[in-house]
């Protein structure tokens, strides 16, 4: 049996694990957690742990615990940095509640999950000890201190000689320790080298002396194998159900990439913003090979300008952003619609207003992102909700964009941005590329703006096409362009601006719902909380409790039959992760009250008294936390509500 | 860099071009307005150079002269305030076989367009780079611009413009990999059209600070040079911009290398002269617009290689 650590007492830091073979605690999910400083390589770690749990059969969704500086300062809680990755037997949508084993590289990390509320009440550590019995007696101090921090706790630590197992093999330990941690996990999950080798290949793959360092690596790996089998006296089985479609895994902010390549957009034009920037970081690797021009502008302003320049000139360009960066690029967003020229904006959201919190989910650009431009400037807002939403949203986006001759802002965020899921590989097609632009000579009496009275639409004149010359300009205009100089163009031309998205709204489906289509309350969300609000109401049903959840990806036009849909259930509200104040706090009325944003923009579109529970903490909402809310505002009904 | 490839322009090689063929909507600048001189030497040249109206684009900011497009037969974009810079680059991006030209005001360019103006000459892509310098603003009657002189009055500083006028060309040949800077002057047709021909016929981003006067708001501050043309200096050279027919009327001349950097840093700071000319011209910076060689695929061409790159994600 493993000990627990005692209070300021120097190891010996496990016992053997004896002869009986270690407990085995088979469970349908199961969260774990790698965490270091900065560059120890906790994330590599767990990267490759999940892929590799993936392709082993396993469901998963990772997140990334980054802390808000490049290197800070070593063994201190704010630097934690790593890993959290659910698996599952099924799909898992979300990154559930608390974390049931946590492998630390120090104490301090350990305190930061811990403070953080991030750990289950029994949760297992695996503890670096080294610090332990450090040479430093300040280190020592810190050790004890945070020990007896965690004293009341309820959490089995399992403290392991992370550093002098991994010296046997390398001098430099802090390079190293984390493929050690993943021998360790190995054993425990039972994961399979031959799954395993590839991933460490392949993530080395541009170093010099790969094959030396993937040998390295591996004897860590196998190190941390041995030391597990020896020394630690439980495993986990979380089933794993292979799939029959062929899948692929990878994070939001790649899927995005990648679907903007399959929707055949060939310029991106971006200035580098959290947690945005890995889109272009994606797009930099391969856009090239793909004849795609990544442009990195000399501020956010200029990056949507060269976007709304080239897609003028011909195919659908797009830029990549964040808040702040969405902020910079309103006038621009409005000159776009304006002259109905046809452009995709990805806002991966962060924490707002302001810097705000850079590396952390938030859902508070949705209202700026509708509205923010001044002036009537109608477009199309689309947030897809989970990854391989994100991968199809850009190919949605660019075709809305090009056939509307809008502006599409597609809203992710920081929670899809790095969390990893697998999905069904795309079935790519031809035909979501954009075609090249016509060049045809434009016939006589056609006008570059030839409104259908009836839908708004008209065709385009791009550069080249004989026959269409004409100055396209923000300034009201006619139907050849010509600046307004009477009364009734605005009028008119707002009309036809105005027409195509209801054109647009008119071909969208109702959307579905999860669970009853009637009953007490429904839950209404959009974009990267639906998992865990599902979780949270399949759980909520199974109790007996009657509620349904709905999921919005479009939020402008918004989708049709939401008054309908409301109507059938006692009570409406949304969870969403933005701010809005709690109905019983100081000074807060139902006159002053403010609102989760789709909360607003649902009361104002349907009328329903629409309510609203929402946390800004930086996190994605735990399912267990909209559980509890769901249980304030149900009843638990003798029949279970089907 | 990507785009063109793929298009199959048919260009009828038996059409010619005369100036009326670049006529757009009438000009509604004041009577008088520099503004007028510069789109006439402009259709001169477009005439000239037979550039084909429908391969041609004109890109514009906000302000009295960014009108400018609308007053041609071409394709035209007249954008947002202080940002034509950003929408002609994404435009030459996308489409390299067009030729852009960009015509900006001094609070567009020197002012709220900035940070683009200074990145745009690093930038160094193909295309013709006017500033239209009347140094006020006249559009909102009558501020003071980067460029208005110091003491000068405006309505938002009515005792004068507190600071010394930013000089565009000195700011111009001060970034790194500035490829062509001129300065020329709108009530000297000859050179203002001989100017902007080398401007379209440089290999790069071509800075041509025009000096024009406002009838209505800055009557008088280019007076003393169009009354006394020894106060202008022509920089003269092989390589320059020479117009022999302006020796006579402008007797104060200096030979000046265009590939002499330093010399038209010196050259370019404020004295008592004006000096119109070519300042400096240089081919062989790099050009961000050459700077990738991009494959040409067709869609599915694009499908094999995305699906070999989906093969890395496969579980």
């Amino acid at each position: 049996m493993a000990t627990k650590s005692e209070i300021g007492q120097a190891p010996p830091a496990a016992t053997d694990a004896g002869t009986e073979g270690p407990d085995v605690l088979s469970t349908p999910l199961h969260t774990v957690e790698i965490v270091s400083d900065p560059g120890e390589g906790a994330q590599t770690c767990g990267q490759i742990f999940a892929s590799v749990s993936a392709k082993m059969g396993n469901g998963i969704w990772t997140v990334e615990i980054i802390p808000a500086e490049i290197q800070p300062p070593p063994r201190i809680p704010a630097g934690a940095s790593g890993n959290r990755i659910r698996i599952g037997t099924n799909a898992v949508t979300n990154w559930g509640d608390r974390t049931n084993l946590l492998v630390a590289f120090n104490e301090q990390v350990l305190l930061a999950r811990h403070r953080a509320g991030a750990l289950e009440d029994d949760a297992t550590i695996l503890l670096e000890n080294r610090w332990a019995t450090h040479d430093d007696p300040a280190i020592r101090q810190e050790w004890t201190a945070a020990l007896k921090e965690l004293e009341n706790s309820s959490y089995r630590i399992v403290e392991v000689p992370m550093e002098a197992e991994c010296l046997e093999v390398i001098e430099d330990p802090r390079r190293g320790k984390n493929m050690f941690a993943l021998g360790l996990l190995t054993w425990i999950y039972d994961l399979d080298m031959k799954v395993i080798e590839p991933q460490i290949d392949h993530v080395f793959r541009k170093k010099k002396n790969r094959e030396e360092i993937v040998q390295r690596n591996l004897e860590l790996l196998e190190r941390g194998i041995a030391w597990a089998q020896e020394h630690l006296d439980f495993r986990v089985d979380v089933p794993r159900k292979p799939t029959e479609t062929p899948q692929v895994v990878m994070n939001g902010n790649q899927a995005l990439a990648l679907g903007a390549i399959a929707s055949g957009m060939e310029l991106a034009a971006m200035y580098p913003i959290t947690p945005a920037t890995s889109v272009s970081h994606q797009l930099g690797d391969i856009f090239e090979r793909f004849g795609g021009v990544l442009h990195q502008a000399e501020d956010e302003i200029a990056a949507a300008g060269v976007a709304i320049g080239a897609s003028y000139a011909g195919k659908v360009a797009f830029t990549i952003t964040s808040g702040p960066g969405l902020a910079l690029k309103t006038e621009f967003l409005g000159l776009a619609v304006m002259t109905e020229i046809p452009l995709v904006v990805i806002d991966v959201q962060r924490g707002g207003p302001s810097t705000g919190l850079p590396t952390k989910v938030e859902q508070s650009d949705l209202l700026a992102a509708i509205f923010g431009q001044p002036g009537d400037a109608p477009h199309v807002v689309l947030a897809p909700a989970t990854i391989e939403e994100c991968f199809h949203s850009t190919v949605t986006a660019r075709r809305i964009a090009e056939t509307f001759r809008t502006v599409v802002i597609v809203l992710s965020d920081a929670n899809l941005a790095t969390g990893v899921q697998p999905f069904p590989r795309p079935d790519l097609d031809a035909s979501w590329q954009s075609t090249p632009p016509d060049q045809s000579p434009v016939r006589e009496g056609r006008g570059p703006y030839d409104w259908d009275p009836r839908t708004g639409l008209s065709e385009r004149f791009v550069p080249g096409r004989p026959g269409g010359m004409h100055t396209v300009t923000g300034l009201a205009h006619d139907e050849w362009s010509t600046v307004a100089y009477s009364t009734d163009i605005n009028q008119r031309a707002s009309e036809m601006r105005s027409r195509k998205i209801a054109v647009l709204q008119q071909t969208l489906k109702p959307p579905v719902v999860n669970g009853d289509e009637s009953g007490e309350l429904l839950i209404v969300g959009w974009g990267s909380t639906k998992g865990a609000i599902e979780e949270a109401v399949d759980r909520a049903r199974s109790e007996g409790r009657s509620v349904s959840s709905l999921h919005l990806t479009f939020l402008s036009p918004l989708e049709p039959g939401l008054r309908d849909i409301f109507r059938r259930f006692g009570k409406v509200m949304t969870v969403e992760i933005n701010y809005s104040d709690h109905p019983r706090a100081p000074f807060i009325t139902r006159e002053n009250r403010r609102r989760g944003q789709l909360s607003w923009l649902l009361r104002a579109h349907t009328l329903v008294d629409v309510d609203c529970w929402t946390r800004v903490l930086g996190e994605p909402i735990r399912p267990g936390a909209i559980h509890e809310v769901i249980r304030d505002h149900t009843r638990v009904l003798t029949d279970t509500g089907g | 860099m990507s785009g063109c490839s793929l298009l199959s322009v048919v260009l009828d090689e038996d059409r010619s071009f005369s100036v009326s063929d670049y006529e757009g909507a009438r000009a509604r600048w004041c009577p008088g307005c520099g503004d007028h001189s510069v789109l006439a030497a402009t259709r001169r040249l477009l005439a000239d150079e037979q550039l084909a109206p429908e391969r041609t684009v004109f890109v514009s900011g906000i302000g009295c002269s960014s009108r400018f497009p609308h007053y041609l037969n071409t394709y035209g974009f007249h954008g947002i305030h202080g940002r034509a810079l950003p929408l002609a680059t994404g435009v030459k991006l996308q489409r390299p076989d067009l030729d852009v030209f960009v015509v900006m005001g001094d609070g567009d360019c020197v002012s709220i367009g900035a940070a683009h103006w200074v990145h745009a000459i690093r930038y160094n892509v193909n295309m013709v780079a006017l500033l239209l310098d009347n140094e006020v603003y006249g559009l909102t009657k009558k501020q003071t611009s980067p460029t208005t002189p110091q003491g000068y009055s405006t309505n938002t500083q009515p005792h004068g413009s507190y600071l010394p006028a930013m000089n565009p060309l000195e700011t111009t040949l001060g970034v790194t990999n500035a490829s062509f800077v001129a300065q020329t002057a709108e009530w000297v047709p000859q050179h203002l059209f001989a100017t902007i021909q080398a401007a379209y016929r440089h290999q790069g981003f071509s800075f041509v600070r025009i000096l024009q006067r406002c009838p209505h708001y800055t009557e008088d501050l280019f007076l003393p040079f169009v009354q006394d043309p020894t106060r202008v200096e022509l920089l003269e050279h092989e390589d320059g911009i020479v117009v022999p027919d302006l020796h006579s009327r402008f007797e104060n001349q200096r030979r000046h290398d265009p590939a002499d950097i330093d010399g038209a840093r010196r050259l370019a700071e404020a004295g008592d002269h004006i000096r119109l000319g070519l300042f400096y011209r240089d081919e062989t910076h790099p050009r961000y617009d050459e700077t990738r060689s991009l494959p040409a695929h067709t869609a599915e061409e694009k499908l094999v290689l995305l699906n070999e790159e989906l093969d890395r994600y496969a579980v």
